[in-house]
């Protein structure tokens, strides 16, 4: 039986055979569960987007408040309004980032969030009236201690207060740096402002180190320093100017974005971003 | 085990014979998943099922892997089994996949699936075979809750995500212990578990490997 068995006729026949078997069960698997994978995905972000906005308490219908509350548009963060070059469903930030047509890479100092290349175009979304929204949700990621740390970011509509922060993906230290999504640490940043005045375009707030004090800080989280440093960087490179300054000055002047542009009610444009490449 | 009964291969990887606790596999991930109890379940379970029917699959074919590809052999069917846990977490409990993240795919080089299959699986019936995968399974699942209990008790002041220790953030009185949420605070409760386990069955305790001359100077001994 051994001899038989370690023929070589015997091997290629037993290795091969095994590969389809199991490659054919692998792929039915992916295959038959990746529709219920990619809704799970879809439903955690929503679910991210509409606890930062407040709205989610546990058992809410996830898909049912989010469609009638929340309203999603692609804005151009170099200049603040809202484009209809993207399908806000399909918009995709990493593609976007790295695409040359839509993307620009941050050199130096100026690459405070460790990004290296940034998207010229984001979705936002709007609770309440778009026109003249109550909460403006805008996605922030930026380097924590080990690695990317994505979330949501929630302003109101005079784009200067702050409701609330989110993280949906981030790798910090269980304990210590994953406290950003201790709800206690996260409920601090309701109220806080962003900006210290009217006029300045570089946001105040940030994560002090210790006991925040005033309106533009938040507790930094005790032995987390690193993970503190990648939030305060993080939102203060999406709120400058670099980032979505000049969508949120539109809000503090009280010029909504919509203006500009002239009202727009079809929010499903046809333009596939794919052959927006060029 | 020179008696092969069924209860026997189903309990004995329990206590007599635990994977974690006297053979010491699967320490890696052990230490990684086991800071709450509901993730270390979890992972207990796709432990359980990754084992029992990998040790079926290879006990079934046993007969016909050539000998010089066997351990590729088992590594194909432990991987397509692990992927498709993966899958299956990943559509119907995508919180705790996102939890257990990379330590579900971990399962395949954890080594008492590996270790049953070329162990047990390679010369016993599916039958056995299998039943022996679900008791090595639930003897590393064991440990794991053991682990996990502490470490969420201590370390969160909770079980199963129920507050039994107020946490001081939380108002209360309990300071947690940032030690246990870490990994090296699993070495201290798994080494803690094998001294229990072996003081019920001091039959486990290995002979010393040397012993000290009466009389000897501690210089000498060094």
């Amino acid at each position: 039986m051994a001899q038989s068995n370690n023929s070589i006729k015997k091997i290629l026949i037993v290795a091969f055979a095994l590969c389809i078997v199991c490659s054919v069960i692998v792929s039915t698997a992916a295959v038959a569960l990746r529709p219920l994978q990619q809704l799970n995905q879809e439903l955690d972000r929503k679910t991210n987007i509409l606890s930062v906005a407040n709205l989610y308490e546990p058992g809410t219908d996830v898909e049912a408040a989010f469609s009638s509350e929340v309203t999603a548009r692609v804005v151009d963060m170099r200049t603040g309004e809202y484009t209809d070059r993207f399908d806000p469903a399909t918009f995709d930030h990493f593609q976007a980032a790295r695409d040359p047509a839509t993307g620009r890479t941050l050199s130096g100092e100026r690459d405070i969030a460790g990004l290296s290349r940034v998207e010229n175009f984001a979705t936002i979304y709007l609770v309440g009236d778009p026109s003249d929204p109550q909460q403006i949700i805008l996605p922030v990621r930026g380097q924590g201690l080990w690695g990317l740390m994505r979330g949501y970011m929630s302003v109101e509509g005079d784009g200067n207060t702050i409701i609330g922060i989110t993280y949906y993906e981030h790798s910090e230290t269980p304990g210590l740096g994953a406290e950003v999504n201790n709800p206690r640490w996260q409920a601090q940043w309701e109220g806080k402002e962003i900006f210290s005045d009217e006029d300045s375009v570089m946001p105040a707030i940030r994560v002090a180190r210790g006991a925040g004090t005033g309106e533009h800080e938040v507790d930094g989280l005790s032995g987390a320093t690193l993970t503190s440093k990648g939030v305060t960087n993080m939102v203060q490179f999406w709120l400058s100017p670099e980032g979505f300054g000049e969508y949120l000055a539109r809000f503090r002047a009280d010029i909504s974005p919509e203006d500009v542009q002239g009202a727009e009610t079809d929010l499903e444009p046809e333009l596939e971003p794919e052959t927006e490449g060029a | 085990m020179a008696d092969l009964t069924p209860k026997g291969v189903l309990t004995s990887p329990i206590f007599q014979n635990n994977p974690i606790a006297l053979q010491i596999l699967g320490i890696c991930s052990a230490l990684a998943v086991t800071t709450s109890m509901s993730v270390s379940l979890v992972m207990a379970l796709a432990v359980i099922f990754v084992t029992a029917f990998a040790n079926l699959f290879v006990s079934l074919i046993r007969s016909h892997i050539p000998s010089s590809i066997r351990i590729i052999v088992q590594m194909t069917i432990i991987a397509s089994l692990v992927i498709v846990v993966d899958q299956i977490l990943k559509a119907y409990a995508y919180e705790m996949s996102k939890q257990l993240s990379v330590f579900v795919g971990l399962i395949i080089t954890n080594c008492i699936v590996m270790g049953r299959a070329e162990g047990f699986a390679m010369s016993n019936t599916p039958g056995m075979s299998f039943l022996d995968g679900i008791g090595n399974g639930l003897g590393y699942g064991l440990i794991l809750m053991i682990v996990g209990f502490f470490r969420e008790l201590l370390g969160s002041g909770s079980v199963f995500g129920f507050t039994i220790l107020a946490p001081i953030q939380d108002g209360g009185w309990y300071v947690p212990n940032g030690l246990m949420l870490l990994p090296p605070s699993a070495f201290f409760i798994i080494g803690l578990a094998i001294w229990v386990l072996r003081s019920f069955n001091p039959e486990q305790v290995e002979n010393s490997e040397f012993e000290m001359k009466e009389n000897t100077k501690p210089k000498e001994a060094v």
